[in-house]
């Protein structure tokens, strides 16, 4: 043990030392909401915050080529399922692409976690039909498939649903920045478009 | 030809003291136009979307306990977090100090084999001025951030947590990105979204070859190990996931003892900063994971300052914040002399209690840069009691000698009620000649050190002790 202690050690020594006689603090209340009222409409609401963040909605499994546009290239997780590869895109599996093949795909195409109807929030946490976090990333253009099971109505409610220690990107409509006057625009350095494909059961 | 940029931090003095800083700032119509529009857009936006959740109260108190619980267990969550974060293939790294940290962190750089770091926009690495420093070592820091580019085009500094770039209209940014962006496209307007596009096109190639990030986080999860970055542009993602190595400098302040602590923070947050119900991007990231993102992942706790914070029982509540400026947005101080004039990176009502917490014996004048009233408390998402830190570190500060011996002055007058009593009449009757107007404008030296900056207004004609006899007979 050398006789100067490390920076770890001082700092728990000095916490340590200003806590000295603090105690303990209350538990904290928990009174707020963890979900919203029984027969809350989610998937409407849902659809109006996305439309709110200026992101694009569409019903239906075969919507998807739409949803994609005049995209040529679509990277999917090697995962995505067969049958959401629709439209006339040439569909690119993530299998060790490098960052310049990403830069010139025109759209990626993935499903998400969960999805947060209050907030308008989609959630991505590296599960199934997702991929990891660049693909959703370095295109310019993000399709995501919603299922309706996937669909909460609150924040407290979708957190169960993620893998907590898997990556995470929770999304909430297209690029945007506040910088210039604190307006909300929208198209910086993420996908400037956002399609989301909503399925029923 | 657009006009010359002169930045405003070149005009007002960061080491003078607030209320000289502040008298330069209110000379500069500009700056306060872009600030009361600014500051107004958000107020409204902030005000909005609170409104909409029948729970903002519950939630706050609940922010504001989860943060005092965290302060009390803070040596057994910081462990707890490293502990976690390790198992996950993270470094963990601690520093006492901004040298400290900075010295982690360039050396970390150095050993990626790069000379050359981007970075997501953090208060804690504008703190410990790591790109002072890595230019020292001859490091090359590049912020990302649209705000933050603009600030460091200007070679200004920033004056608000959220938004570095408050004081700049789109002219302004526009004639920045003009004569300092060296790929600035040819007629660029200053529309909003064509600004957006000339940074994106500016900073596309810069993070798709960046070899290591630095950023800060917002939250720092004990029970996970995960931290928490919240973000509007896109650049945070590109920054936390594109290059190999990535440096996060977390304050010690910002750990959550739970995952499950975010169902709070992520509806306090975004709605109290951008007034949005969720901001566009939130990555969280646990340690490395293998072929996604960063694969030399270091992590570097904070002290630098603030278990000196934390031992002030009234003042730690100061550690709560969570920078999200709604504070800075409703303060009438703050919209009319904007944060430059606070001569810290923390300006507005939660910089007049953190900076003098932070560096003891500086700024001693920032608890005065307030009128108390409150609005800072009332909007603050975590509940920090900004006006009753003022006072007491107002009680704890440097008092000047002729403040002294006249708080010394009315003490042994009040404590005599006859003498008292005399003291009140004589000011009565010597007042008389202005009691049509109600006020004095002016007292003769040393009062006038008062009036300098106030009204005083004049005793009424009967006082409450006259009132009363009068009552009782």
């Amino acid at each position: 043990m050398s006789a100067t202690p490390t920076a770890r050690e001082e700092i728990l020594a000095r916490m340590r030392r200003a806590l000295d006689g603090a105690g303990e603090a209350p538990v904290p209340p928990r009174e707020y909401r963890r979900s919203l009222e029984t027969g809350a409409d989610i998937t409407a609401m849902l659809i109006d915050r996305l439309v709110d963040y200026k992101a694009n909605v569409h019903h239906g499994l075969a919507s998807i080529a739409a949803a994609l546009g005049d995209a040529q290239r679509v990277v999917v997780p090697a995962d995505l399922p067969e049958d959401w590869r629709l439209g006339g895109a040439e569909f690119v599996p993530d299998t060790e692409l490098s960052t310049a093949d990403l830069d010139g795909m025109d759209a990626v195409l993935t499903g998400c976690a969960a999805a947060v109807a209050v907030s308008g929030t989609i959630m991505l946490d590296a599960g199934a039909a997702q991929g990891r976090r660049a693909i959703t990333l370095v295109p310019d253009h993000h399709v995501v498939v919603v299922r309706r099971d996937q669909i909460v109505g609150h924040l407290a409610e979708a957190l169960p649903m993620l893998d907590r220690t898997a990556p995470q990107t929770w999304i909430s409509g297209p690029s945007a920045t506040s910088d210039i006057e604190l307006q909300r625009v929208e198209g910086v350095h993420g996908p400037r478009r956002l399609d989301v494909v909503l399925l029923e059961d | 030809m657009s006009p010359e940029i002169v930045p405003a931090a070149s005009l007002i003095p960061a080491d003078a003291p607030f209320p000289k800083a502040a008298k330069v700032a209110l000379g500069m119509p500009q700056l306060r136009k872009n600030l009361a529009h600014a500051t107004g857009t958000i107020r409204a936006k902030r005000a909005n979307v609170a409104g909409e959740l029948d729970d903002w109260e519950p939630l706050r108190d609940t922010a504001a306990a989860i943060k005092a619980d965290v302060q009390h267990r803070l040596p057994e969550l910081a462990v707890e977090f490293e502990r976690n974060a390790t198992a996950a293939g993270a470094h963990v790294h601690w520093a006492r100090d901004a040298q400290e940290a900075n010295a982690i962190a360039a050396r970390i750089v150095r050993e990626a084999g790069a000379d050359e770091v981007v970075k997501v926009k953090s208060m804690a690495t504008q703190e410990i001025e790591l790109n002072e420093h890595f230019e020292a070592v001859g490091l090359k820091a590049f912020e990302t951030d649209l705000a933050e580019l603009i600030v460091q085009l200007a070679e200004d500094r920033p004056s608000h947590i959220l938004v570095p770039a408050i004081h700049y209209n789109r002219t302004e940014i526009r004639d920045i990105f003009d004569q300092r962006m060296s790929d600035a496209p040819k007629g660029l307007t200053d529309e909003p979204a064509a600004l957006a596009e000339a940074a994106r096109q500016h900073l596309r190639r810069r993070f798709l070859s960046a070899k290591v990030a630095v950023s800060g986080a917002n939250f720092a999860v004990a029970e996970t190990g995960s931290l928490v970055v919240v973000e509007s542009e896109g650049n945070g993602r590109m920054c936390l996931t594109m290059p190999q190595t990535l440096i996060s400098i977390v304050g010690i302040e910002k750990l959550l003892p739970s995952f499950s602590d975010l169902e709070v923070f992520m509806q306090l947050l975004p709605r109290s900063s951008t007034g949005e119900r969720m901001n566009p991007y939130t990555s969280v990231w646990t340690g490395a994971r293998e072929g996604d993102g960063p694969q030399d992942v270091h992590v570097i706790l904070l002290d630098n300052g603030r278990t000196g914070v934390l031992a002030d029982e009234v003042g730690r509540q100061a550690l709560s914040c969570i920078r999200c400026s709604a504070c800075l947005n409703v303060c009438p101080v703050y919209e009319r002399t904007g944060g430059h004039a606070y001569g810290h990176v923390y300006p507005g009502p939660i910089g007049a209690i953190l900076a003098p917490q932070l560096e003891p014996g500086r700024h001693d004048d920032l608890p005065y840069a307030s009128s108390l009233c409150g609005a800072c408390y009332e909007v603050c998402p975590v509940k920090i009691n900004i006006p009753e830190v003022l006072v007491h570190l107002r009680q704890q500060g440097p008092h000047q000698a002729g403040e002294r011996a006249a708080m010394g002055g009315a003490k042994a007058v009040m404590a005599r009620p006859r003498l008292w009593r005399a003291a009140l009449k004589a000011a009565r009757l010597g007042s008389m000649p202005w009691r049509r107007k109600g006020f004095l404008r002016r007292l003769p030296w040393p009062g006038s050190k008062w009036t300098v900056s106030r009204d005083l207004p004049v005793p009424p004609k009967e006082d409450f002790r006259d009132w009363w006899k009068e009552r009782q007979r």
